[in-house]
C-alpha cells in the first residue's frame, strides 16, 4: 500500500482510497450508492443539496461530497436520522418546485425522480411559497428551460463554468426567490449560450432539455448505441439513443471516448440528416440529360463498364478517384486498392490537403 | 497530432496558430480555455481574426493572412537573441540549426511587424518569452498554417520552433495540427494519397510494389508513378488527360478553390461517378449516382487528429436501399475482374492489419475495450500516447531554414482587401451534414461576410446590408455582418453556402510540395449593392 493511501470503514467494508479524495468518490470508486444531486464527477463539488450526508465516526453528519476522507474513519452512509432528512430534503424540493413526471421530458431519467421513489416521498401537500420561475421552450433552437424543474443543484452553472468555459449560467436572487440565469438575465437564445448541451446532459432533473431533433421516446423505450462523431476530427466518442420506431432521437457525449463525455453543437444536434429527406435512396443514372432512379445491379454494370472502357482506351491514369475523409479507415482502404490494384494506377487522393 | 488530447492538462503554454479552435474543434477549445482560465497556463494566440480565444490570450498577435511563417521567424529570432533556446536538446537531438539560425538573423521584430501588419513589435518579444519558458509548450495549429502555397514551410516553422525550445518528444508539448474530418487521418493512414500506399509506405519503391502485388495478389505491376493530387487531377481533366472520376463522399463544386475551374473540369468528364448519401452540387454533374450509408448505419473504425483509432458502431438501419461504401466499391472492383469476398468490416480490417504496420496490433476485439494511438505494431503494444520520444522517427530532428514568401495573390488598388475563408461553429465544411440538419440550420442558414466595423464605414455599409464581393475569379452576393473579428482591410467568408459559395472567389494557386491550394488569401473587392 503507498504512502498515499488511505483506509476506512464504509457500512461495516473496509475499503481504500487516495489521500485527498472524498468519503464520496471512495465510496463511488467502491461500488457502495449515496444518493447525492448536485454533485457530478465532471465539475468541482459543490455540497448543496445535503443528499449526500453521511455519520462520520458514529457522531457528525457530513456531505461526503465535499468531506476528504480520513485514514481509519468508520462512515454509515445510511440509518434512521440520516434517511429522515434525505426524505425531508427531498419533501421540500419537491414543494418548492413543479415537478410532474406525467410530462416533463426527463420522466425514467430524472436523478430527483429516482430519489423520491426511493425514499418514498410524495409531495407533502403543505402549502409553500411558490414563485413563478422561467420556462423558456423557444428562444434557443437546441435547448428548453423550465426553471420550475430546477433544484438548484449548480451542476449547469459549473458545466458551462468548467467544462464548456462559456459562463452562461448563474444564480440570482436569494432564499426562495433564487433562480438561474443566463448571461445578465437574457434568454437563453438571446445569450452567449453556444448549444453545446453539456449543462443538459448534466441536469439531473427536466429543467433543462433538449429541443426535440427528430424522433420522440421515453427514457425507458429508447435504445442507445455508441458511434463517433462525423464532424472535426476530434473524434468525439457519442451515444445515440433511437426510439421504438428506429428514430434518432438524441445525442450524448460518452466520456470514455477523447470527448470525455463533452460534445459541441454539432455532434449533438448534427445528426437527423441521416433520416431527413433529402438523402439519396437508390442509385441514379443520367438518361436523356436527366438523373433517373435504377436498380444496383444497371447502375454496378455501368459503373464497371465505363470504367473498364475508359481504362482500354485512354489508360488507368485517364482514371482518377477522390477518396473520402468522412469514411472509415476500411472503405478508404478499398478505394486506394480499388485504384491501384484493379484500375492500376496512383491516382487517388482527399481532401487532406485541401 | 505528435502528442494526444489527453496532454492538454500538463502543458504550461499554448501557442494556437491559424486555429479557431472554439469554432472549429470546440471540445480542444474547451480543453484549452479551461487550461488557460481556470489554471492560469499562458496562452499566445496569432490569427488574422480576433477568434473567441484570443481574449484570453497573453499575448494576440493579430497577423496579416499568409505571414505566419514571418511571424514565427520573428519568435524564434527573439528566442535566440534572448538566448532562450534549449541548447542541449538542439546539439543532441537535431540537426541543420545552424542553417536556420542564419536565416533568422534578420526577422527582427520590427521588420517582422512590417510584414504581418503589426503595430507593436514588443508584442512578438512578449510572445516569444512566454513561449520559450513555460515547458513544455505545445503548439496548435489548423488549416491557418497550411492552405497556403506556402503552407508545407509554415508546417516545417512550427516544427523548427518547437524543436528549438525542445518541446517534440515530451508529454504534454508537440506539433499538434488539428484535422478538420471525422477521418483524414485515417483516409491518409490507409494510403487514399497519390503517392503512398497504407502507413505512408512509398509506392515508388520496388520492395513496396512487391510487397502488396503478393498482398493483393495482382498479377500485372502496380504502377510506381506517382498519381495525381485533387487540383491536379482537375486541372487533367481540362487538358483532357482525366476522362473519367469517381467520387466518394466529397463534393468539389463546393470545397474545391476557383468553382469556375471546377465545374468545367467536371464537364469535360466522359464519365463521372459520385457516391455520397445526398445529391450534393457535384452529384448534379454525375453520369451516375450511387447511394450510400451514412455515418450511423454503418461500422467501421476511424482515426482521430491524435492517431486515436476508434470503432463506429451501426446505429440505426439505413434508409432505402442505400448500401455500404465499402460493399459498393467491392462490387465494382469484382465487376471488373477482382474477387473480393468481403462480407462485412472487420475482414477488411483484418487485410489492413497485414499490410498497414502502424495498424498491425490493432483490433476491433482491442478496440471495444481500450484506447489506442497509432502506431501499434503488435497486439501486445499498448498504442502511442506521443511521437518522437527519445528520437525523431528519422533519427535527427531536421531543421530547414525557411523564408517569408509572399501569398499568391497580394492586394492592388483594383482588388483592395484580402479575403480569407474558413467554418464557423454551427456548420460544417460544404454543408451536405449539418445543413440538412434542422437545429444547426436553424441557428445559421445564410452566408455572410464578415467586415471589420471600419471597413465597414470605409465602404458604407451596415450590418445585413447586401454586397458583392469578387476577386479574380468571380463574384458572389451576400450579407454583410459587421463584427471585430477580422483584422482592417480583411474579410471573412465562411465556405459552406451553395448560395454564395466562398470558393466562387478563392484561388487555386498550390504549395509546390503538397499541392494545397491557397483558401485562405486572395485579393478582393466589395461592392454595395443599392436597393
Amino acid at each position: 500500500m503507498g504512502e498515499n493511501s488511505i483506509t476506512l470503514t464504509i457500512d461495516g467494508r473496509e475499503v481504500t482510497g487516495g489521500k485527498g479524495q472524498t468519503i464520496l468518490e471512495i465510496a463511488l470508486a467502491n461500488g457502495i450508492s449515496i444518493p447525492y444531486l448536485c454533485y457530478h464527477p465532471k465539475v468541482s463539488k459543490t455540497g448543496a443539496c445535503r443528499l449526500c450526508i453521511v455519520r462520520v465516526n458514529g457522531t457528525m453528519l457530513k456531505t461526503s461530497c465535499t468531506e476528504p476522507a480520513g485514514d481509519g474513519m468508520t462512515i454509515v452512509t445510511d440509518d434512521e436520522e440520516i434517511a429522515a432528512i434525505r426524505r425531508g430534503l427531498l419533501e421540500l424540493l419537491l414543494a418548492e418546485g413543479d415537478h410532474n413526471c406525467l410530462y416533463c421530458d426527463a420522466n425514467g431519467a430524472c436523478e430527483l425522480q429516482a430519489l423520491c421513489f426511493m425514499y418514498g416521498v410524495e409531495p407533502s401537500g403543505a402549502d409553500f411559497p411558490k414563485h413563478r420561475r422561467d420556462v423558456d421552450y423557444v428562444t434557443s433552437a437546441g435547448l428548453k428551460r423550465n426553471e420550475n424543474r430546477c433544484v438548484l443543484c449548480g451542476r449547469c452553472v459549473k458545466a458551462c463554468a468548467e467544462v464548456q468555459l462559456m459562463n452562461v449560467w448563474n444564480f440570482t436572487g436569494r432564499g426562495s426567490h433564487a433562480h438561474l440565469t443566463s448571461d445578465m438575465n437574457d434568454a437563453i437564445g438571446e445569450s452567449s449560450c453556444v448549444q453545446c448541451g453539456t449543462c443538459v446532459q448534466m441536469c439531473p432533473t427536466g429543467a433543462l432539455t433538449f429541443q426535440e431533433v427528430l424522433g420522440r421516446g421515453q427514457a425507458w423505450e429508447l435504445e442507445k448505441e455508441s458511434s463517433i462523431c462525423i464532424y472535426c476530427g476530434v473524434g468525439c466518442k457519442i451515444d445515440f439513443y433511437k426510439n421504438k420506431e428506429g428514430k434518432l432521437v438524441k445525442a450524448l457525449g460518452n466520456d470514455d471516448g477523447p470527448n470525455r463525455g463533452h460534445l459541441c453543437v454539432k455532434g449533438r444536434f448534427g445528426f437527423d440528416f441521416v433520416q431527413g429527406d433529402k438523402r439519396i435512396t437508390k442509385p441514379l443514372i443520367r438518361k436523356n440529360g436527366k438523373l433517373e432512379e435504377s436498380s444496383w445491379e444497371e447502375a454496378l454494370g455501368l459503373v464497371a463498364s465505363k470504367l473498364s472502357d475508359i481504362k482500354a482506351k485512354s489508360g488507368p491514369d485517364s482514371i482518377m478517384a477522390f477518396s473520402s475523409a468522412k469514411c472509415t479507415n476500411e472503405e478508404n482502404y478499398l478505394m486506394q486498392k480499388f485504384m491501384r490494384a484493379v484500375i492500376g494506377t496512383n491516382n487517388v487522393d482527399h481532401c487532406a490537403r485541401l | 497530432m505528435t502528442n494526444s488530447i489527453r496532454e492538454i492538462p500538463l502543458t504550461e503554454a499554448f501557442l494556437v496558430i491559424g486555429s479557431n479552435t472554439t469554432d472549429n474543434h470546440p471540445v480542444i477549445g474547451s480543453m484549452i480555455k479551461n487550461e488557460v482560465i481556470n489554471k492560469g497556463k499562458k496562452l499566445v494566440v496569432v490569427d488574422p481574426r480576433r477568434i473567441d480565444l484570443a481574449k484570453y490570450a497573453d499575448v494576440f498577435l493579430q497577423i496579416l493572412p499568409g505571414t505566419n511563417i514571418a511571424i514565427l521567424n520573428g519568435l524564434m529570432h527573439v528566442i535566440l537573441k534572448e538566448n532562450l533556446q534549449d541548447k542541449d536538446y538542439i546539439a543532441n537531438r537535431c540537426e541543420g540549426f545552424d542553417d536556420v539560425a542564419k536565416t533568422l538573423e534578420k526577422y527582427t521584430p520590427e521588420y517582422v511587424a512590417g510584414i504581418c501588419g503589426l503595430k507593436n513589435p514588443d508584442d512578438i518579444v512578449k510572445a516569444a518569452r512566454i513561449l520559450a519558458k513555460a515547458t513544455p509548450m505545445a503548439a496548435y495549429y489548423c488549416m491557418g498554417i497550411t492552405q497556403f502555397k506556402s503552407g508545407v514551410n509554415g508546417v516545417k516553422s512550427v516544427a523548427n520552433l518547437q524543436m528549438m525550445l525542445g518541446n517534440i518528444g515530451v508529454a504534454g508539448g508537440g506539433v499538434n495540427p488539428l484535422r478538420g474530418q471525422s477521418n483524414v487521418q485515417g483516409a491518409c493512414d490507409m494510403g487514399a494519397l497519390n503517392a503512398v500506399y497504407p502507413a505512408y509506405q512509398p509506392i515508388a519503391s520496388e520492395d513496396n510494389k512487391k510487397k502488396f502485388m503478393e498482398a493483393w495478389k495482382v498479377a500485372f505491376d502496380l504502377s510506381m508513378k506517382p498519381g495525381l493530387t485533387i487540383v491536379e487531377s482537375l486541372n487533367g481533366a481540362i487538358a483532357g488527360d482525366v476522362k473519367a472520376l469517381y467520387v466518394l463522399g466529397e463534393n468539389p463544386v463546393m470545397s474545391d478553390p476557383n468553382q469556375h475551374h471546377v465545374i468545367e473540369a467536371l464537364e469535360k468528364l466522359d464519365f463521372l461517378v459520385v457516391q455520397d448519401i445526398v445529391l450534393t452540387e457535384t452529384a448534379q454533374y454525375a453520369h451516375v449516382v450511387l447511394p450510400g450509408c451514412a455515418f450511423l448505419e454503418k461500422e467501421g473504425t476511424v482515426s482521430n487528429t491524435e492517431r486515436r483509432v476508434q470503432l463506429m458502431h451501426k446505429v440505426v438501419d439505413p434508409i432505402g436501399d442505400v448500401r455500404d461504401d465499402w460493399w459498393i466499391i467491392t462490387q465494382i472492383a469484382n465487376r471488373m475482374g477482382a474477387s473480393w469476398s468481403y462480407a462485412k468490416a472487420e475482414e477488411i480490417f483484418e487485410e489492413v492489419r497485414k499490410v498497414t504496420p502502424s495498424y498491425a496490433g490493432i483490433t476491433y476485439a482491442r478496440l471495444e475495450k481500450e484506447l489506442i494511438q497509432w502506431p501499434c505494431p503488435t497486439e501486445e503494444h499498448p498504442g502511442t500516447q506521443f511521437l518522437h520520444k527519445d528520437r525523431f522517427s528519422r533519427g535527427l530532428g531536421l531543421f530547414t531554414a525557411i523564408d517569408y514568401t509572399p501569398p499568391a495573390e497580394e492586394v492592388d488598388p483594383e482588388y483592395p482587401l484580402v479575403l480569407t475563408t474558413g467554418r464557423i461553429l454551427e456548420h460544417f465544411h460544404t454543408g451536405t451534414m449539418s445543413r440538412n440538419s434542422r437545429i444547426l440550420a436553424e441557428i445559421v442558414n445564410e452566408a455572410y461576410v464578415e467586415m471589420n466595423p471600419i471597413e465597414a464605414s470605409n465602404y458604407n455599409v451596415k450590418d445585413g446590408e447586401l454586397v458583392s464581393v469578387s476577386t479574380r475569379r468571380g463574384s458572389i452576393r451576400l450579407k454583410v455582418k459587421v463584427s471585430s473579428l477580422p483584422k482592417q482591410n480583411v474579410v471573412f467568408i465562411p465556405f459552406h453556402f451553395y448560395e454564395a459559395c466562398a470558393n466562387k472567389l478563392t484561388i487555386d494557386a498550390l504549395d509546390p510540395t503538397c499541392k494545397i491550394p491557397e483558401f485562405k488569401v486572395c485579393a478582393c473587392k466589395v461592392e454595395k449593392i443599392s436597393a
